[in-house]
């Protein structure tokens, strides 16, 4: 018997497939030229992972920051680049067989989250703020994150001058997920880019160099709730698959409004079904609203912003707000804009108990960090109002509002990094007792950061939220308007507050000293200023530009 | 077997982990009450996709699999250095913020 033939006792030749099926599956088409704003911060992550595992110590902090800063402008010109073209209005479309949407509002928001990402990279980057210890310069990050908190292996590594410069590559990743979200055309995407940028926050927030074990502490009800909430999404998601069968938004829009030609039998049947399409739009819905801070689900909020590094949290409360805010336009818009009459009055109730709960609340927090974590969920019901418009006046006013936000915030976190005391950053408001005597200009600063918070006049915050109240109005919101703009008077209580106790009491002796920062931190505060001014002085056209950009690609 | 028996199942499972999220004090519980909850969507996927015979389903559930791997590697790391700076894995310890 031949070996062969033996062989084939207990084998057999597989059946040759039918006519070359292999070779009629096509290759998916990928247009990685408009894709190219995230595939370099991403690449950038990956080389910054690398430089991690090959760079000596000595040289890798100037290696990251300039990788990112490198990956960060080279992906803004790419937006730029792309928008030029005429991808954000006539040549709209949809990329990478279905997946990220490449149109007005993603290229709009990508440009934001990537200019918000680079100034927050600046203040990762400063080390001229904490004391040097054991002649190192070190920043706002943990020596080592792995060493217990007060002992021997923490000492060792202070000693040691390490850093944790690990913080730009994961910064990278969550800019990575960031630009995807608000880009996202499929529920599958939009899941992904949601842990994509979700899972470094939750890293970033434990690495706090001073108050480590509030960072941690931060750290694990950032994840625990943040895990919470993207299990309810993905529920979502699976019911609104259920109903309609697709993830795709298109699909998934034709089906709610009912004008799909190609119905199955099975198709029919969960069509029929209300409760999978309302039970799953709000599932996910809900997890959008999480990741914004809008009241229900804002518990997390206050907490994980005073605990986390400052630099940390300017950047997670402009950046994940312009992402969040993103995919949540587009869901609404894109998908369920069959939806409307379901999802309007619930989104009323959210955006009011938002803003008035926001503003309430922060009135009496002491401590600067939370007392801005409120004034952020406040902004969250401003913004969800211009959501809520349903005119196309309503997508260019929250893409207004964003770019506007988004630098107030990071520039006046970094503010709060200068403020120091023996203990480091002194957050507590007594202490910020009397600042404008002490250093007028770094007082006079954030008391321009706190005007536009409030929305005073001449400063971006007024132009946005004009521009937002008018569009709810104009969309049949008045009563929202109204309850925004009493909500606002009381907001702007406690921001002035806040410039009466800096300019107008007397400083306390041994009150924080206000630290010299480097040109990195300096940059920060600079761009977070002229974009307060140039949107308040003179905003139509950035306004114009947000109406060009204001349309979705469906 | 009729497929929405499956997706009763998946909502069962999906209640147990909520509430074993809201209920229990442990970290490390908590955080394998989500994965509960993530397993269960990938059921309802699975079996949405049997109903409507498509793949969508099948392959999502592999992405929600990778998504809970990687959440595994970032929630543990959290959670095992909060431990060892405490001594205690109670969710209810962890109240230094709260006013």
């Amino acid at each position: 018997m031949s070996a062969s033939a033996v062989h084939s006792l207990w084998t057999m030749a597989a059946t040759a497939p039918a006519s070359n099926e292999i070779g009629k599956i096509d290759a998916p088409k990928i247009e990685y030229a408009q894709l190219s704003p995230t595939l370099i911060v991403i690449g950038a992550a990956l080389i910054g992972i690398l430089i991690e595992a090959f760079v000596p110590r000595r040289s890798r902090y100037y290696a990251q920051v300039g990788t990112a800063v490198l990956a960060l402008v080279a992906a803004f010109i790419a937006v730029l680049a792309l928008a030029a073209d005429g991808y954000g209005t006539t040549k709209a479309h949809i990329a990478a067989m279905g997946a990220v949407a490449v149109d007005g509002p993603a290229l709009f928001l990508q440009g934001t989250i990537l200019l918000a990402g680079l100034v927050a990279i600046f203040t990762f980057a400063e080390r001229r703020l904490d004391p040097a210890a054991h002649g190192n310069q070190v920043d706002s990050f943990a020596a080592q994150a792995a060493s217990v908190p007060g002992s021997d292996s923490e000492k060792a590594a202070l000693k040691a001058g390490f850093t944790t410069t690990e913080v730009f590559p994961l910064a990278l990743f969550a800019i990575g997920g960031m630009l995807v979200f608000p880009a996202a055309n499929d529920l599958l995407t939009l899941f992904i880019a949601l842990e994509v940028f979700s899972l470094p926050l939750y890293l970033l927030c434990a690495l706090a160099r001073r108050n480590r074990l509030m960072s941690q502490e931060a750290a694990v009800k950032y994840f625990l709730l943040g895990a919470f909430a993207s299990a309810f999404t993905l529920f979502g998601i699976a019911l609104l698959y259920g109903y309609s069968g697709s993830v795709s938004y298109a699909r998934i829009a034709g089906v709610v409004d009912g004008s799909v030609q190609d119905i199955d039998p099975a198709l029919a049947d969960t069509m029929g079904n209300d409760a999978l399409l309302l039970i799953g739009a709000a599932l996910v819905v809900m997890g959008l609203l999480f990741k914004v801070g809008a009241v229900p689900f804002h518990m997390w909020t206050p907490d994980v912003y005073q605990g986390a590094p400052t630099p940390v949290t300017g950047f997670m409360a402009a950046a994940t707000k312009v992402a969040a805010f993103g995919a949540l336009l587009r869901l609404l818009y894109v998908v369920l804009p069959g939806l409307r009459w379901d999802w309007r009055p619930v989104m009323w109730g959210v955006a009011i108990v938002t803003m008035l709960g926001g503003a309430i609340v922060a009135i009496t927090q002491t401590d600067i960090k939370r007392l801005l974590a409120y004034s952020s969920i406040a902004h969250a019901g401003f913004i969800l109002a211009g959501v809520i418009a349903m005119n196309p006046e309503g997508i260019s006013s929250v893409l207004f509002y964003l770019a506007a936000y988004s630098f107030v915030t990071i520039g006046a976190f970094a503010v709060v990094t200068l403020v120091r005391d023996a203990g480091g950053e002194a957050t507590h408001l007594s202490k910020w007792a009397g600042l404008g005597r002490r250093s007028p200009l770094v007082a006079a600063v954030f008391a321009v950061f706190l005007l536009a918070f409030a929305g005073i006049p001449l400063t971006s915050g007024f132009a946005g939220k004009f521009a937002v109240f008018k569009a709810a109005a104009e969309g049949g919101a008045g009563p929202l308007v109204v309850v925004g703009v009493l909500s606002s008077a009381v907001a702007a209580f406690f921001y002035i507050r806040v410039i009466v106790l800096m300019f107008f009491s007397e400083p306390q002796p041994g009150g924080p000293t206000v630290a010299v920062p480097s040109a990195l931190t300096t940059t920060a505060i600079a761009v977070g200023v002229a974009v307060t001014l140039v949107l308040g002085v003179a905003p139509q056209y950035f306004l114009d530009l947000a109406g060009q950009a204001g349309v979705f690609a469906r | 077997m009729n497929p929405v028996n499956y997706l009763y199942l998946a909502a069962l499972l999906f209640s147990i982990g909520a509430t074993g999220v809201l209920i229990r004090r442990n970290a490390i519980v908590v955080f394998m009450c989500v994965e509960l909850m993530l397993n269960a969507c990938n059921l309802a996927f699975v079996a949405f996709s049997r109903l409507h015979g498509n793949l969508d389903g099948q392959i999502i559930a592999f992405f929600t699999m990778v998504v809970a791997a990687a959440e595994v590697v970032v929630g543990l790391a959290i959670i095992v250095s909060l431990f060892r700076s405490r001594h205690s894995a109670s969710v209810d310890d962890a109240s230094l913020m709260k006013l």
